[in-house]
């Protein structure tokens, strides 16, 4: 990869065994021998078998199997199960099976020899089929056949060198050696790439690791992987894709509870995020991970859950006691739980499961309960290599993962943190009891969610019967409080906004009572006035009339003595 | 069994020294103590090498006793007579 990309690349040729071209960078050396050593139970047979299939099905290149150990019969009917149907390969003409029998009682040494036999009838086989791939299974079978150990080396080098000039890609198979890759010690030297298999039991659980030795002429992964050799044939397990690449989205999904939603600024989590659920026990981890599967199934995508504590029947029972019906979901096809105990499997075996499943349902969402079980099949660094391993899978495949796990109490951060764990999700959702004067109330958190802003509050939430409720932050004097406190709070709350209702009544009452005081002085005055006004009316009118009167009087007086009108004049004007 | 037509098989691969050198070992030992009561046949892989799968081949030259029963097999130059002999298990018979 380094190298400038005019230069030619060596020229390889994929096996078509799930993982190992992965890690080979293209697959073996093409047209060169490759050894695979190991001890027993590896699976060397049936890797090399594996690479012969493949390579008929998938690359349409003939392949020759010369076999020391197993007869054909024996060799087809170890593969079946696989699903190789050698006999129907051989009848075709696409494959060659050739029985090699070395027995040493059998055969008298006498004076200088060669393995040319060997030689023709590799070349036949290959030359009447157009073979392209060549699998020996086992070629130190020849040590315990011949005595003369010095013409086998010999021999055993001018194969592979006679292999390399045929042009064909060859699998040759070895034992494990004391202390050497191989019994003779030779084998790896004379092949081009070099892969060792291990069987390595620890803690009661086997592991099967694959690691590239040597690979002349080509980057490789150097790491252990995992391999598993599953129904379906071997399956290598990278540890990581080697890049950090995959899509995005901005689409945000709910995690089914509302009120979480609200945390998150864009209301929700982004699609194929994963998110981690920690809590002490009893939290309701569970229940939130089924609420966000069965969000999940609402909107019509399928969703997979791993479960590890409970079987699909009690979680369905037991989350319907939280008004959340799984079983419709699972009927119509949107929600599968798988559930399994942790201690059944390697953990190589739960990954490779959860692989296959996701390749079979190919759901939107995965949801595993929990991931801390799995600590039990494997040490701390195992499962993160494995959780790493998953997380990395789950996001190329654009999957939003939602992982719960149980952490003891006291220093539950620390110990995700050594897992390793939190640094791998998205999201990190944290639900713990909340102890305070005699009860325990579940508040929830977020720790981190990348690339959105949330809330910084503890929230207390219920599980009630209608699912998980947020309840609204009460504040009081000594911050948020919770459970009897909130109540207590409440309370008191009330009791004030009583207290001032009624003051506002009282208020209300006394302006009324001002005003009818003042409505009655008004009344009073008015009463007042009327009187007064009366009174000067009356006054008034008597005062007219008098006038009238007396202004009768001059005129009847006028009208008696008419005899001087400048006396008439001069008192008119005093009376008017 | 003395009476038995022994047949023997070489296998060799094109006219290498050792080859050459096992069929006149070969000849040589069956003339002196087989005589008129063997076949022998001389197989080249080279030119039918759809043969070696038969008799299980690996190591040229291969001497393969075929009759009388048990199969046998020498390898080798056939150099040393007192193996090829004890090999064949012709010694035996000639006791007989």
């Amino acid at each position: 990869m380094t190298a400038a990309p005019a230069l030619p690349q060596l020229p390889k040729a994929p096996t078509g065994i799930d993982g190992l071209d992965e890690i080979t960078n293209g697959g073996l050396p093409l047209g060169r021998p490759t050894l695979l050593c190991g001890s027993a139970g590896c699976g060397k047979t049936l890797m090399s078998v594996e690479f012969l299939v493949r390579g008929i099905q998938e690359f349409d290149e003939p392949g020759v199997l010369m076999a020391f150990e197993e007869t054909a019969d024996e060799l087809a009917a170890n593969v079946t199960s696989l699903g190789f149907d050698l006999k129907q390969l051989v009848a075709d003409k696409k494959l060659r099976l050739d029985h090699v029998h070395v027995d040493r009682s059998e055969i008298e040494e006498t004076g200088e020899y060669d393995l040319e036999g060997l030689f023709i009838r590799l070349g036949y086989a290959i030359d009447s089929i157009g073979a392209k791939r060549v699998v020996l299974d086992t070629i130190e079978s020849l040590f315990s056949g011949f005595s003369n150990q010095a013409v086998l080396r010999s021999e055993i080098r001018r194969l592979f060198r006679w292999l390399k000039d045929k042009g064909v890609t060859t699998i040759i198979t070895a034992e494990r050696g004391e202390g050497s890759l191989t019994r003779q010690g030779l084998e790896e030297y004379v092949s081009d790439c070099v892969i060792l298999l291990d069987n390595r039991v620890i803690n009661q659980i086997t592991t099967r690791r694959l690691r590239i030795v040597k690979y002349r002429g080509s980057i490789h992964g150097t790491n252990e992987y995992p391999y598993l050799i599953t129904e379906d044939g071997i399956s290598v397990l990278p540890v990581t894709s080697l890049k950090l690449e995959h899509e995005v989205s901005n689409e945000v999904v709910s995690t089914g509870v509302p009120g979480l939603d609200e945390m998150f600024k864009s209301r929700g989590l982004y699609r194929g995020s994963s998110t981690l659920i920690t809590g002490t026990a009893g939290t309701a981890k569970t229940t939130l991970a089924a609420a966000f599967s069965a969000e999940s199934c609402r909107r019509g995508e399928r969703c997979l859950y791993f479960a590890f504590e409970e079987s699909p029947q009690q979680l369905i029972r037991n989350m319907q006691s939280v008004g959340m019906d799984l079983q419709p979901f699972v009927e119509q096809g949107l929600l599968h739980i798988e559930a399994s105990r942790p201690t059944l499997n390697g953990l190589e075996q739960h990954l490779v499961t959860i692989h296959k499943l996701i390749g079979q349902y190919q759901p939107r969402t995965v949801v595993i309960d929990p991931i801390s079980n799995l600590v039990s099949v494997g040490s701390i660094t195992e499962v993160r290599g494995m959780l790493t391993r998953l997380i990395d899978y789950l996001k190329v495949q654009g999957v939003t993962a939602l992982f719960t796990a149980l952490v003891s109490g006291r220093n539950a951060n620390q110990e995700m943190t050594e897992e390793g764990v939190s640094s791998l999700v998205d999201t990190w959702i944290h639900v713990r009891d909340l102890e305070g004067i005699g009860e325990r109330n579940r508040g929830v958190s977020i720790l981190k969610a990348r690339g959105m802003a949330h809330s910084n509050q503890v929230r207390e939430f219920l599980v009630t019967e209608e699912g998980i409720r947020l309840l609204d932050v009460v504040i009081g004097p000594g911050g948020i409080v919770t459970g009897a406190s909130r109540h207590t709070q409440y309370l008191q709350e009330q009791a004030a906004s009583l207290a001032a209702e009624q003051e506002i009544e009282r208020r209300e009452r006394e302006l009324e009572r001002k005003r009818r005081v003042l409505e009655a002085t008004i009344a009073n005055l008015r009463t007042e006035f009327e009187s007064v006004e009366e009174e000067l009316r009356r006054s008034n009118q008597e005062e007219e009339q008098r006038h009238q009167e007396l202004a009768q009087a001059r005129q009847q007086i006028a009208a008696g003595h008419n005899a001087r009108p400048g006396a008439h004049s001069a008192a008119a004007p005093a009376n008017s | 069994m003395d009476e038995e037509t022994w047949e023997l098989r070489l296998y060799v691969a094109g006219q290498t020294v050792k080859s050459v050198t096992a069929l006149a070992n070969l000849k040589k030992y069956c003339e002196e103590h087989l005589s008129g009561r063997y076949r022998l046949e001389v197989i080249d892989l080279l030119q039918h090498p759809q043969l070696a799968e038969g008799d299980q081949i690996l190591a040229i030259p291969t001497l393969v006793r075929k009759v009388p029963s048990p199969i046998r097999k020498i390898i080798g130059d056939l150099s040393n007579q007192e193996r090829v002999l004890v090999g064949l298990d012709i010694r035996s018979g000639l006791h007989k």
